[in-house]
C-alpha cells in the first residue's frame, strides 16, 4: 500500500506539471491566436466582439499571469477547458466528449485485441519453438516495420479505392444521425474496420515478439524445468508456469500502451479521416486552436499517467514480489 | 541388494553432426534400493546432463543418442526402459516413480505460486481423486515432514530463506512418495553449515521412508560423509565406481586420488591438499585416449591412444563391488602391479 501511496503522490506531482506547462506553452509561442480568427471570420468581427474573444481565450494582457493561472485552474475544475476556436463557440469538453468515444471505441478496442491475440499468438510460438508459427513472424515484422502512414495509404487504396469493399474515409455512412440503433452501430463497424485491421497489423508483431522471447527465456528457467519433472500436464507447465511469469513486462506495457491510445491516435484518424480525438486534434493544430490543443493534450497527459498508475496496480497483483514494500 | 534403476550404455550429445559435445559417453551405473549414490566429478563434467538425461528433461539441443534406463518398479513383474516411455506414461512416472531437487535451488520455485499451490499442483495432477481438503492436510504434512510450520503453506518463493526453499524442494520431492530422489548439487547455493542440517535431514527421511537417492555434487567430503556408494566422473565418462569407504581410504583412479586430495576432509583424518594440476577438458575436443590423460601423473603411452574402459577390479580382498576404468589396472600394458598402484 504504501508503495501505491507513494506512486499515486508522483504521479499528482507530474499531473500538475503538466497541467502548468499546458498552461504556460501558447502563452509562450508566438503568434496570436485571435489574428487568425479575426482573418477566418474576413472581417465579420465588431471590434467589441474581438476583445470578448481575447479575455475569452485567456489571452487577455490585462490581468497577471498568476491571476490566468488561478482561473485556468479554477475553470478546469469546473471542467470548463474553455472554448474551441475551430467549432467556435463550442466548449472544448463539448467537442472532447463528442470525439473522445470514437477513438476508444477503435484504437480501446484494437489495443486490447491487438494484445490479447498477440500475446497468446507469443505464447504459444514461445514454446513451440521452430514450429510453423514461428514462419508468421517475418510476415507481421514486416507489416510493423512499415511506417503506419503508408500502410493506411495502401489499404486505403486496395481495399477503399481499387476494390471498393471498404469505405476509405469517415466513421459512419454520411447522413445518418449517431444514436443507439442498429443501422448506426453497423455502418459505425464497418466503417471501423480497415482502420482497426491496419492499427492490428501494424501493431500486433511487437506483442508476438516481446511474448515469444519472453517465453523462451523463461523456459529454460529452473522452475518450468521442475514443472516438468513434476508430471504435470503440458498446457499446466505452459500457462501456470512459463506464461504466467513470461507475460509480466508485456502487461505493463500493455497498461501503458492503454495510455497511448488518445496520443498515438493522431496518424490513425488523420489516415482515415476518423471523426476521434485525434482527428480534432489535428484540425485544431492547423487553426492554431489552443484551447482546443491545451485540453487535448491534458487529457493525452492524465491518459498518461492513469496507464501509468494503472500499470503499477496490475504489477502488484500479479507479481507477489513487488508487494514486499506492502 | 536389487537395482532399482539401472542407466546402461547411456551416451548424450548436445548438438549433432560435426560439432556435437559428447556430454555423456556410455555411462552405466546402478542406483540399489534404499542406497545413497554419489555422483562426484568436477564441474561440466556431464553430471546434470546425466541426470536430465535419464529423467527426460534434456534442454535442447541434448540428445539421447543411446543406451537404456531401466526402472524396476516396486510392483511392477518386468522392468521398463524410460527412454521408450509415451508421453502419458512419461507424466505419470515422473515424480511418482523419480523426484528431483534441483542445482538451482534458488531458482526452483515458480516466483509467482504461493508454496501450497506448487505442492498441490502435484497432487492436481497425479492425484486427481483427492479433495482440496486432503491436498492442503497433505501439503502441510509434507512441510512439516521437513521442518517448516504449515503457516508457510501461503508464503511466495521470495518470502522464504535459501535454506527453506531448498527444504520446500525436498518436501515436494516427497509428495508422492517416490523410489527415487535425484539431488543434482542439491545445497550449493547455501552456506555450510545450512547445507549440513539440509543433507542430514534428508538422510533421516531416507531411513524413515526408505527411497533411493542419486546424490550429485562436485563437492566429494559431502559425498564421502552421505553416500553408501560413490561413482566418479570425468569427461562424461565414469572412472572409478566403490564403496563410499573404499573409495576414501584407498581410491584407484589417478583422477579420484586428486579428487580427493582436493577437498578439506570435514571429518576424520587429514589429508595434504594435492588436488589436481590443469583444468577440466574442454568438452569440445576431449583428448584421445583416456580424456584425463594430460592431467594424469602417471600416464604413460597406451593412455594417449586407447579409452580404457570400466572393469571390476580383480584381487582386492574379495571386494567385487568396485570398478576403474585406468589402464594402471591392466598389468600387462603398464607393468605396475595393479592395484593400488601411484
Ligand atoms: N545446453 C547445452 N548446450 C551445449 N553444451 C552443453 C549444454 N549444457 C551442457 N553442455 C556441455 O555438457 C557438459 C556437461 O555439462 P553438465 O552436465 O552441466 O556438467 P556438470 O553438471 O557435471 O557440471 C559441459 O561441459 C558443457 O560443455
Ligand atoms: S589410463 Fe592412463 S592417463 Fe588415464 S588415468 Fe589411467 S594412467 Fe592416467
Ligand atoms: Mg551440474
Amino acid at each position: 500500500m504504501r508503495f501505491l501511496l507513494r506512486r499515486a503522490l508522483f504521479y499528482l506531482v507530474t499531473a500538475w506539471a503538466a497541467i502548468t506547462i499546458n498552461f504556460m506553452l501558447p502563452r509562450m509561442l508566438p503568434g496570436d491566436p485571435v489574428q487568425a480568427m479575426i482573418a477566418r471570420f474576413q472581417g465579420r468581427l465588431s471590434t467589441d466582439a474581438i476583445a470578448s474573444l481575447y479575455v475569452l481565450f485567456g489571452l487577455d494582457t490585462e490581468s497577471s499571469m498568476l491571476s490566468q493561472y488561478l482561473t485556468y485552474w479554477g475553470n478546469l475544475f469546473k471542467g470548463d477547458l474553455g472554448l474551441s476556436f475551430t467549432y467556435f463557440p463550442t466548449p472544448v469538453s463539448e467537442v472532447i466528449a463528442q470525439s473522445i468515444p470514437w477513438t476508444l471505441a477503435l484504437m480501446g478496442v484494437t489495443t486490447v485485441i491487438s494484445f490479447v491475440l498477440g500475446t497468446m499468438i507469443g505464447v504459444y510460438a514461445g514454446w513451440k519453438r521452430g514450429s510453423w508459427i514461428d514462419a508468421l513472424l517475418p510476415i507481421t515484422t514486416f507489416f510493423s516495420a512499415i511506417p503506419y502512414f503508408w500502410l493506411g495509404l495502401i489499404a486505403i487504396s486496395v481495399f477503399a479505392v481499387s476494390w471498393g469493399a471498404f469505405p476509405a474515409a469517415g466513421g459512419y455512412e454520411p447522413g445518418l444521425i449517431p444514436g443507439f440503433d442498429w443501422e448506426f452501430i453497423s455502418s459505425a463497424l464497418y466503417y471501423s474496420v480497415l482502420p482497426a485491421l491496419t492499427v492490428l497489423i501494424s501493431s500486433i508483431a511487437g506483442w508476438i515478439l516481446g511474448m515469444r522471447n519472453m517465453m523462451v527465456t523463461v523456459s529454460s528457467e529452473d522452475y518450468v524445468t521442475v514443472a516438468h519433472a513434476k508430471g504435470l500436464p503440458e498446457k499446466r507447465v505452459m500457462l501456470g508456469y512459463a506464461a504466467r511469469n513470461a507475460v509480466l513486462p508485456s502487461i505493463s506495457g500493455f497498461a501503458l500502451s492503454l495510455g497511448f491510445i488518445v496520443g498515438g491516435t493522431l496518424l490513425v484518424e488523420m489516415v482515415f479521416s476518423y471523426p476521434g480525438i485525434g482527428y480534432v486534434l489535428f484540425t485544431g493544430v492547423n487553426a492554431k486552436d489552443y484551447p482546443l490543443m491545451q485540453g487535448i493534450f491534458l487529457i493525452i497527459t492524465m491518459a498518461v499517467l492513469v496507464a501509468n498508475l494503472l500499470a503499477d496496480v496490475v504489477y502488484l497483483m500479479l507479481d507477489p514480489r513487488t508487494r514486499k514494500a506492502a | 541388494m536389487t537395482p532399482v534403476l539401472e542407466i546402461r550404455d547411456l551416451s548424450v550429445d548436445y548438438g549433432q553432426g560435426e560439432g556435437a559435445v559428447h556430454a555423456v559417453s556410455s555411462v552405466n551405473l546402478v542406483l540399489n534400493r534404499g542406497e545413497v549414490l554419489g555422483l562426484a566429478g568436477e564441474s561440466g563434467s556431464g553430471k546434470s546432463t546425466l541426470a536430465y538425461a535419464m529423467t527426460r528433461l534434456l534442454p535442447p539441443p541434448g540428445i539421447i543418442t543411446g543406451g537404456e534406463v531401466l526402472h524396476h518398479g516396486r510392483d511392477k513383474p518386468a522392468p521398463v526402459d524410460v527412454l521408450g516411455l509415451s508421453p502419458k506414461q512419461l507424466r505419470s512416472f515422473r515424480w511418482n516413480d523419480i523426484a528431483i531437487v534441483f542445482q538451482g535451488a534458488m531458482n526452483s520455485l515458480n516466483p509467482v505460486s504461493t508454496v501450497a499451490s506448487q505442492l498441490e499442483d502435484i497432487y492436481r495432477a497425479h492425484r486427481p481423486e483427492m479433495s482440496r481438503a486432503q491436498r492442503t492436510k497433505r501439503s502441510a504434512e509434507l512441510l512439516r515432514l521437513v521442518g517448516i510450520s504449515a503457516d508457510r503453506l501461503g508464503s511466495y518463493p521470495h518470502q522464504l530463506s535459501g535454506g527453506m526453499r531448498q527444504r520446500v524442494m525436498i518436501a515436494m520431492a516427497l509428495a508422492l512418495d517416490p523410489e527415487i530422489i535425484i539431488m543434482d548439487e542439491p545445497t550449493t547455493a547455501l552456506d555450510v553449515v545450512m547445507q549440513r542440517q539440509i543433507l542430514e535431514q534428508m538422510m533421516r527421511l531416507r531411513e524413515e521412508l526408505g527411497f533411493s537417492v542419486l546424490f550429485i555434487t562436485h563437492d566429494i567430503s559431502l559425498l564421502v560423509e552421505f553416500s553408501d556408494r560413490i561413482a566418479i566422473m570425468y569427461a562424461g565418462r565414469i572412472v572409478e565406481q566403490a564403496a563410499s569407504e573404499d573409495m576414501y581410504r584407498a581410491s584407484s583412479h589417478p583422477y579420484s586420488k586428486g579428487l580427493l586430495g582436493s577437498f578439506p576432509a570435514l571429518h576424520g583424518p587429514r589429508r595434504p591438499l594435492t588436488g589436481i594440476p590443469g583444468s577440466p577438458p574442454d568438452m569440445r575436443s576431449v583428448p584421445s585416449g583416456c580424456p584425463f590423460h594430460p592431467r594424469c601423473p602417471s600416464a604413460f603411452d597406451v593412455c594417449e591412444r586407447e579409452i580404457p574402459v570400466l572393469e571390476k577390479l580383480s584381487g582386492t580382498n574379495g571386494d567385487s563391488s568396485r570398478s576403474v576404468a585406468c589402464w594402471l589396472n591392466t598389468p600387462s600394458l603398464s607393468g605396475h602391479p595393479g592395484v593400488g598402484a601411484t
